[in-house]
């Protein structure tokens, strides 16, 4: 197992920038998520972490040894390619013990070393077919048996969920969260999907055009994001946003509307600022409540357990969630009060949160 | 459901298909029946479509009162050989063309382009006159050495697109599997591009079957001829005796069309495969 | 490192110089045998032949070797053979390509389609390519002669010929025997670059086309046709210069004759040079024919480029 230190790290493809400083530590045993938008560089970090891409300039650590030039299969680490990349040519069995075999390992060992990575993940019938043989599922398991096999001082996943559908996802979610606590490997996994960053991280590292935004366990994003980004991108459905003005010690908002200040801040009058509120955490009044603000109910979308309720609220279109099924009905105003506990505000110019 | 529309132009489609095999056809019928044409009835039954009697003695001659046999080994060793080397040759150089970016990267498909373009008739000459200090006139290896050179670029080409079908994370997950990109090429693609293998060699063996000017250049007498030189020199020698050069032809023609029949399903597999990657 | 992408200077590269070295050419390594050879077989005797177009090398003349300026040039151009053998190029290529193409893209659109023995139909209409080329042009070279031959007599039971007589032998037309063996020889390569290039084509387009009331004619129009034009245009290009070059069937069948009138220019380079062993005025037909298909290749480079600018 093993820690991994990044350290101002940069990279360019020719003139082009797409990582501009990543500092990151990363204990012994963590799984960490990098989680953003497509683009925003958590691929390419990760393959300079495994040595498929040159670290233009900074440095990255394994257990406190610079490997910016050592070669990836010199740095003792594994991944999880988002294609499996699968041998197509050989066996499940075969595939899983290529790296031991490389590294002319007893033939004994081999055989015991697959067996064990192949019970731990129900691989055990399929040990003779070929990838093509295997549902999606099923290979994503060969790829990580491929990896947990050499026993690495850490594992690389590249967005392996993407090609699951969404119930095979939420499985397959579980049962890596099950290993990792079974196998307790120093983790780095790339996803752009919240869901999984929020479920299997110890801590998450947002990034956005090559810049990480915050890091920190997933209830820490959650609860305090950084700034407007990680704000709208963790949580779903997502954060509402309402823009306004600084006026008198409080905010004005585009209607009108006034909302108090959520912490005593020194901010200068007219100062633009983004007043932010999950959707969990507006209420909608019973009869007879006073206060709140008059919504209308434009949308009503059930999911089962809660429901969304698309209203028109402060000037602008905001998403409520509630476990009331009968709370909403369109046409019909509503009552709605901001949970003052719960508001964050961000500023208007940087989205840096301001509370 | 087929309704009349359809069904005539079904119909014409087959037709038009059925057209285009007889004509693709017809020569090699035409050369097969001449050849089981016995002498005396040649002239007299020139026209018709099969012989009324027809016989093997032209191919008992063929093989067992000419040099044929010579040639047919001649051929197939250049040709075998060739097809081997450039597959070789060409798979590396291919793979190269396929993965890597590198500085000069566009002067080498350059280069391999502009040997496309320019006659190679015009070698003729300054070839045999570097050849020939070197002994390589009159010899096979001579002749390989040319033709391996001449398929090179079309069949690097080839690979190339075969090599472009193959995603890039199998060798990503190799290499971090700890093999090195050439263990990884040489344990993990190279297995997978056989149907590129298997055109590129058909091609190539196509291509130094047929070839006719450089080997009519290089080599005299009939100890090293190949085919094609073997053929034509029957033409002077025995003042066109038809049948037997016609049985000549089809025997030579077996090799190469046995060949090409089995990997021409790749060729447009292969093809298709580098279109589609773009 | 594996060099998968290009990169910026770095400013702290800690590689050893083994290791730098190493990155560096390994795309050279893979590519070396494959550059040697070419290098060495075919672009020094090119180099060599153009210097021989400057000299006087007669292979049998022990003297001959010296420095003759243009000479061959001056000569070539009084050479009337010469004239007449660019004349008859123009004829060849521009015919066989045409017909080549044209048939090639008919049988491709015709296996498109899927049908119960597809698969032997391909095989056996690509089978011409596999015959060799000398080959085929005996073989029609025999189908042409009234002796042995069925297409004179069928040309005359057809009324287009007075009596059966062997095209080859008449000045006239003597030069459809090669560009017929050449267009049955050459078919197979359009057919195939084609097809492989039709079936790269979605599915989708076609469909969606047809719900929106597209004819086949307007579908094969409006879809199938841009996708083709790059291959085309590649296959057109290529084969075009290969074909101005290709003198095989012209020396196995007619030799350049009757009377010079299937004479091309690469055929009259080989006779120069095999039968006449004139090396050094062989090369400088050579010389002005590697131009001229260097004019041409340009002339349709440049013509892509202002096509690709204005879209």
């Amino acid at each position: 197992m093993a820690s991994i230190e990044i350290q101002s790290v940069t990279k360019s493809y020719g003139p082009v920038p797409v990582l501009h400083g990543v500092d990151l530590s990363i204990g012994d045993g963590e799984f960490v998520v990098l989680v953003g938008p497509s683009g925003c560089g958590k691929s390419t970090l990760l393959r300079m972490i495994a040595g498929l891409e040159d670290v233009t300039s900074g440095e990255i650590r394994i257990n406190g040894r610079r490997v910016n030039e050592v070669e990836p299969k010199d740095r003792d680490i594994a991944m999880v390619f988002q294609s499996y990349a699968l041998y197509p040519h050989m066996s499940v069995a075969d595939n899983m013990s290529y790296s031991l075999r490389l590294r002319k390992t007893a033939k004994q060992r081999i055989t015991a070393a697959v067996a064990a990575a192949a019970g731990k993940l129900g691989l055990d019938p399929l040990l003779e077919r070929r990838p093509r043989a295997l549902s999606g599922g099923q290979r994503q398991r060969v790829a990580m048996g491929r990896a947990i096999v050499r026993q690495p001082k850490a594992f690389l996943f590249d967005e392996p969920l993407s090609n699951l559908d969404a119930r095979l996802r939420e499985q397959m979610r579980a049962e890596i969260k099950r290993l990792h606590h079974e196998i307790a490997a120093t983790s780095i996994y790339v996803t752009h999907d919240q869901i999984e960053a929020m479920t299997l991280a110890d801590r998450i590292v947002a990034m956005h055009g090559g810049i990480v935004q915050q890091v920190g366990s997933p209830l820490d994003l959650y609860d305090r994001p950084a700034n407007l980004f990680v704000a709208g991108f963790i949580g779903s459905p997502a954060m509402n946003f309402v823009k306004g003005q600084v006026r008198e010690a409080a905010i004005e908002t585009g209607d009108g509307s006034r909302v108090a200040l959520p912490a005593a801040l020194e901010l200068a009058e007219r100062h633009a600022v983004i007043i932010g509120i999950r959707p969990e955490h507006v209420r909608i009044l019973r009869e007879g409540e006073r206060d709140g603000h008059v919504a209308g109910v434009d949308l009503v979308e059930p999911t089962g357990f809660g429901t969304i309720v698309h209203v028109r609220l402060l000037g602008e279109d905001l998403k409520v969630y509630t476990l009331d099924r009968s709370a909403a009905e369109v046409g019909r105003p509503l009552r709605l009060a901001l949970d003052a506990e719960r508001l964050h505000l961000f500023d208007g110019e940087n989205g840096i949160r301001l509370n | 459901m087929m309704t009349p529309k359809h069904l005539i132009l079904m119909i014409l489609h087959r037709l038009a298909v059925l057209a285009y095999v007889v004509f693709a056809l017809f020569p090699l019928f035409w050369l097969l029946k001449v050849s089981v044409t016995p002498n005396n009835l040649l002239y007299s039954e020139g026209v018709k479509l099969w012989p009324s009697r027809p016989s093997l003695e032209h191919y008992v001659f063929v093989l067992e009162h000419s040099d044929f046999p010579t040639f047919f080994l001649n051929s197939t060793i250049v040709s075998g050989t060739t097809a081997v080397i450039v597959s070789i040759v060409a798979s590396t150089a291919g793979y190269a063309m396929s993965r890597f970016q590198f500085r000069g990267k566009y002067w080498v498909v350059g280069l391999m382009l502009l040997t496309q373009m320019f006659p190679l008739v015009m070698l003729i000459a300054p070839m045999f006159k570097m050849l020939s200090p070197l002994g390589l006139t009159n010899s096979l290896s001579g002749l390989v050495v040319v033709y391996v050179a001449f398929n090179v670029p079309f069949a690097t080409f080839l690979m190339q697109s075969f090599f472009d079908g193959i995603p890039k994370d199998l060798e990503e997950a190799a290499m971090i599997d700890g093999a090195t990109r050439w263990l990884a090429f040489r344990q993990i693609i190279l297995p997978l591009t056989l149907p590129g293998i298997a055109a590129t060699l058909g091609f190539v063996f196509t291509a130094a079957w047929s070839e006719l000017l450089f080997a009519l250049m290089l080599i005299s007498g009939n100890k090293a001829a190949t085919f094609p030189v073997g053929l034509l020199s029957f033409v002077s020698k025995f003042s066109v005796d038809f049948g037997q050069m016609m049985a000549a032809g089809v025997l030579a023609l077996i090799p190469a069309c046995l060949f090409f029949l089995l990997i021409q399903r790749y060729l447009v597999q292969g093809l298709t495969a580098g279109a589609v990657k773009g | 490192m594996p060099s998968t992408a290009r990169d910026a200077p770095r400013f702290d590269d800690r590689r050893t110089a083994f290791q730098k070295l190493g990155c560096l050419l390994e795309p050279w390594l893979y590519s070396a045998p494959a550059l040697i050879l070419i290098v060495t077989v075919m672009l020094a005797p090119l180099v060599l032949g153009i210097s021989y177009a400057f000299r006087d090398i007669k292979l049998l003349d022990p003297f001959s070797g010296g420095f003759v300026g243009l000479k061959h040039f001056y000569a070539l151009a009084a050479d009337r053979a010469f004239r007449g053998a660019l004349v008859n190029t123009l004829w060849w290529t521009f015919t066989s390509v045409l017909l080549q193409f044209l048939l090639g893209l008919v049988l491709a659109l015709l296996l498109n389609q899927p049908f119960r023995g597809r698969a032997i139909a391909q095989a056996l209409c690509f089978l011409p390519w596999a015959v060799p080329s000398f080959l085929s042009g005996l073989d029609w070279a025999w189908m042409f002669n009234p002796v042995v031959g069925p297409i004179p007599h069928w040309l005359y039971a057809l009324g287009w010929m007075s009596e059966p007589a062997n095209i080859l032998a008449n000045p006239e037309h003597a030069m459809w025997g090669p560009i017929v063996a050449n267009v049955w020889w050459g078919i197979p390569f359009f057919a195939i670059t084609m097809l492989a290039a039709l079936q790269a084509i979605p599915k989708d387009l076609y469909e969606a086309a047809a719900l929106d009331g597209a004819g086949p004619l307007e579908r094969f129009r409006s879809i199938t046709l841009p996708f083709l034009a790059p291959t085309i245009a590649i296959s057109v290009l290529l084969r075009t210069v290969w074909i101005a070059n290709f003198a095989d069937l012209i020396v196995v069948m007619t030799n350049g004759g009757p009377a010079d009138r299937t004479q091309i220019v690469a055929s009259y380079i080989f006779t120069q040079a095999f039968r006449r062993l004139d090396f050094g005025y062989a090369s400088a037909i050579a010389l002005v024919l590697l131009v001229l298909l260097l004019v041409y290749s340009m002339l349709i480079v440049a013509l892509r480029q202002t096509l690709l600018a204005r879209h």
